[in-house]
C-alpha cells in the first residue's frame, strides 16, 4: 500500500519524503486546489525543486487539481494542467468533469486520479470515471462504511485510495455547499471552507464566541478547548438542544483498519493536511511508514501500537480520533 | 438581447419524508397547477420507504394525464449495493425520464443510452463539462446552487456560443439542498442510530431548524440532508431569468402553501409582479444572496430597504 502525504510547501514535502511517504501531493498558488491558503502551496520553482527532490529518491509526486472550473476562469484551471504536465508529475489529481476530459484529451499519457471531490461512491460512479476519461485511481470519499468499501473494491474498475488520517469532512465531499452559504466561498469555487477571513473571536460574558461571517458557530465556558470553527462542527440548538449537531471537532484515524483495507487490495492511503506543518506531516508520516512496514512484514499479526495511536491523538482536532464512517455505528 | 422566453415552472421532488397520504394529497393538487414538469421520487434517503418505485409511477401516470412532464429523481448520495439496485430499477422505468444526480446513475443512463436531465448536484460549473454530459444524453440540466446570476449568464452564453443550447434549470424557490452524508442528523438529534431510525424524519414535514446558539436559523437539518436554513425566493429574479435564457424554474416543495408559491411564480413569469413586498409567501426566513454573487444565506431585497 504506497503512503501518500500532503505537501502545502517545499519543507513539508522533504520532511514527508525523508520521514518515508510513498507520493506526495501539491497544489498550485490560485483557486486550482481545494486547499487554498494564504501563504501555502506551491509556484512553479518551488514544484520543480520539490518534484526534483522527491523523484531523486525514488518517490512519486501527484498535482491536485481538485476544484471546479469557474464560468469566467477556464483558462487558469487548464494552465494548471498543463503547468503540472510541463514540471513532469506522476499524476493528476482532479474532480471535475471538462477538467479530466481536457486532461485526458491534451496529456493522454498523464496519470487522472479522481479526487475526493469528484463524490465517487459506488463502483458504477467509478466506472462513469474511468469510461469516460481514463481514470486510474480514485480517492474515495468519507462518507463510506468499511463494509461498502469491500464492496465496492470488488466490482472497481480502477485502484483505490482510502483516507488513512486528518481532517474528517463528513459530508459527500465535493457535493457540500455549506460553507458558500455562510461566506460565498466554497471547496468547489474557491478551494477554502470556512474560510479564516470570516472568522471572528470575540470574548463576551457569555464566553469566548467564534463567528463565521457573523453567525455563531460556537461558545466556549471556561477551560473548554477553543477549536477553529469549521461550521458542521460548531455547537448549534436543535430542537431545545444545544450540542454538537452535525460533528464533534475530531480527525479520523483508520490505523486499526489497515489489515482490513490491505486485504482489500486498497492501492494507497492518504493523510490529509497541506494546511499543516512541516512538523505535523513528518511525524504523522513517520508513524504511517512504522505501520505500513509492520504490515508489509506479517499483516496476520498487526495491530495498532498504543504509541502511534498517542502520536497521531496530539496532533488531532480536539485531540480525539474516530473511525467516522468506516464504522457503522458512527453514522 | 432577444425577446424573453417562456419560463417552465417545475416542482422538484419532495425532499422531505411525508407521508403517503400527504404525497398523494400534494400531488392530486398539483395536477391542476400551472407547473409543467414535475420531479417525483425519494432523493435523500434509501431508508424511506413508504413509497415504492411503482407507486411514484403511479402518481406520475396521473400528472402526465394531466399534461405534466414527468421525471423520476435519483438518490443523491448512493452508499450500497442495494441503493445501486434500486438505482437500476428507476433508470431502467422505460416509462419516464430521469433526474441523473450523482455519476453512478449516469453511468447507468448513459450506459443505456437514455435521455436524462442533469442534477445540480452534479457540479456542472463550465461549457466543457456540459459538452462532455451532451455527449451521453444531457436534455436539461440544473446549475449548481451556488451559482451567481452573473457567472450563469456567462456560462449560457459561452454554451450557445459552442452551440449547446439545452435548457438550463435554476432552484428559483425552497430551503437549498446543501449537504449530503452519511451520517442521519434528525437520527442523531432523537439519540437513535441510523439503521434504526425509526423515521423520526416523518415527524418534521418541513425538517427540523438547526439553529445557532443566538436563535438564528443557520440550516434545516433533513435526514442525511442539510438544506439552508432561509428560503430561497427568486420570484423578483424571474425577469432576469427570463432575459438571459434560463429555460426552467424549479420550486421546491413545501408542506403548506405551495399553491400560493407556484400561482406566485406564474404570475411572475407573465410580468405580473408585485411591487416588492417584504412580506415573504409563507412564514420563513427569505434569502436571495447566491443569485446576487453573495453568501448564499443573505437576503438583498431587505437589506436594500433598510
Amino acid at each position: 500500500m504506497e503512503l501518500v502525504c500532503p505537501a502545502g510547501n517545499l519543507p513539508a514535502l522533504k520532511r514527508a519524503v525523508d520521514e518515508g511517504a510513498d507520493a506526495v501531493y501539491f497544489g498550485f498558488q490560485n483557486t486550482t486546489n481545494a486547499r487554498q491558503f494564504a501563504g501555502l502551496n506551491f509556484t512553479d520553482k518551488r514544484a520543480r525543486e520539490g518534484i526534483d527532490y522527491a523523484h531523486a529518491r525514488g518517490k512519486r509526486v501527484f498535482c491536485a487539481i481538485n476544484t471546479y472550473p469557474q464560468p469566467d476562469g477556464w483558462a487558469m484551471w487548464t494552465r494548471a494542467v498543463d503547468q503540472a504536465a510541463d514540471l513532469g508529475v506522476d499524476a493528476l489529481i482532479l474532480a471535475d468533469m471538462g477538467l479530466l476530459d481536457y486532461a485526458a484529451r491534451r496529456h493522454p499519457g498523464l496519470a487522472r486520479h479522481l479526487s475526493v471531490q469528484g463524490s465517487a461512491t459506488s463502483h458504477e460512479a467509478l466506472r462513469f470515471y474511468h469510461d469516460q476519461f481514463g481514470i486510474k485511481r480514485a480517492v474515495l470519499p468519507r462518507v463510506l462504511s468499511i463494509t461498502q468499501v469491500r464492496d465496492l473494491a470488488k466490482h472497481t474498475p480502477v485502484e483505490l485510495e482510502v483516507f488513512a488520517f486528518g481532517s474528517l469532512c463528513i459530508m459527500a465531499e465535493g457535493r457540500c455547499y455549506l460553507s458558500s452559504y455562510l461566506t460565498g466561498e466554497s471547496p468547489n469555487t474557491r478551494g477554502v471552507c470556512s474560510p479564516a477571513a470570516h472568522v471572528r473571536w470575540e470574548e463576551t460574558p457569555q464566553g469566548l464566541e467564534s463567528r463565521l461571517n457573523g453567525v455563531l458557530i460556537d461558545r466556549y465556558g471556561e477551560g473548554e478547548n477553543a477549536g477553529y470553527p469549521t461550521l458542521c462542527k460548531g455547537r448549534f440548538e436543535v430542537g431545545g438542544e444545544t450540542y454538537h449537531a452535525i460533528e464533534e471537532p475530531t480527525s479520523l484515524n483508520t490505523l486499526e483498519l489497515l489489515p482490513e483495507l490491505h486485504e482489500l487490495g486498497i492501492s494507497a492511503v492518504k493523510i490529509e493536511g497541506r494546511q499543516r506543518s512541516p512538523a505535523y506531516v513528518s511525524k504523522v508520516a513517520g508513524i504511517w511508514r512504522q505501520a505500513l512496514d509492520r504490515l508489509e512484514v506479517a499483516p496476520g499479526r498487526f495491530h495498532a501500537e498504543p504509541a502511534w495511536m498517542r502520536g497521531l491523538g496530539e496532533v488531532s482536532e480536539g485531540a480525539t480520533t474516530t473511525l467516522g464512517a468506516y464504522e457503522r455505528r458512527w453514522k | 438581447m432577444s425577446t424573453p422566453q417562456t419560463l417552465q415552472l417545475s416542482l422538484g421532488p419532495v425532499l422531505f419524508y411525508w407521508t403517503r397520504e400527504r404525497y398523494a394529497d400534494f400531488y392530486r393538487e398539483a395536477a391542476d397547477w400551472p407547473v409543467e414538469i414535475v420531479y417525483l421520487g425519494e432523493s435523500v434517503c434509501s431508508r424511506r420507504r413508504d413509497m415504492k418505485l411503482d407507486d411514484w409511477l403511479g402518481i406520475g401516470r396521473e400528472l402526465a394525464e394531466s399534461g405534466k412532464q414527468v421525471v423520476l429523481s435519483s438518490q443523491t448520495l448512493i452508499e450500497s449495493e442495494a441503493d445501486l439496485r434500486d438505482l437500476r430499477k428507476l433508470c431502467d422505468n422505460g416509462e419516464f425520464s430521469v433526474e441523473a444526480n450523482d455519476q453512478s446513475a449516469l453511468q447507468r443512463l448513459s450506459a443505456a443510452r437514455v435521455p436524462f436531465v442533469a442534477g445540480a448536484a452534479l457540479n456542472l460549473y463550465n461549457p466543457t463539462t456540459l459538452t462532455v454530459l451532451a455527449r451521453v444524453g444531457m436534455q436539461r440540466w440544473n446549475a449548481p446552487v451556488e451559482m451567481s446570476r452573473d457567472d450563469l449568464a456567462r456560462l449560457l452564453a459561452d454554451c450557445r456560443a459552442e452551440g449547446l443550447d439545452h435548457p438550463c434549470e435554476v432552484f428559483a424557490y425552497g430551503h437549498l439542498p446543501l449537504a449530503w452524508s452519511s451520517r442521519c442528523f434528525t437520527a442523531r438529534r432523537y439519540q437513535k442510530p441510523k439503521d434504526r431510525c425509526q423515521f423520526v424524519c416523518q415527524k418534521h414535514p418541513e425538517g427540523l431548524a438547526l439553529r445557532s446558539q443566538e436563535s438564528r436559523e443557520v440550516f434545516t437539518l433533513n435526514g442525511i440532508q442539510t438544506l439552508s436554513g432561509a428560503c430561497q425566493d427568486l420570484r423578483h429574479e424571474v425577469p432576469s431569468m427570463q432575459e438571459m435564457g434560463v429555460g426552467v424554474a424549479r420550486l421546491s416543495p413545501r408542506a403548506e402553501g405551495m399553491a400560493e408559491v407556484v400561482a406566485a411564480f406564474d404570475a411572475a413569469r407573465r410580468g405580473d409582479l408585485p411591487a416588492p413586498d417584504p412580506l415573504a409567501l409563507i412564514d420563513a426566513e427569505i434569502c436571495d444572496g447566491y443569485w446576487h454573487g453573495r453568501p448564499g444565506m443573505d437576503n438583498t431585497r431587505s437589506a436594500s430597504q433598510s
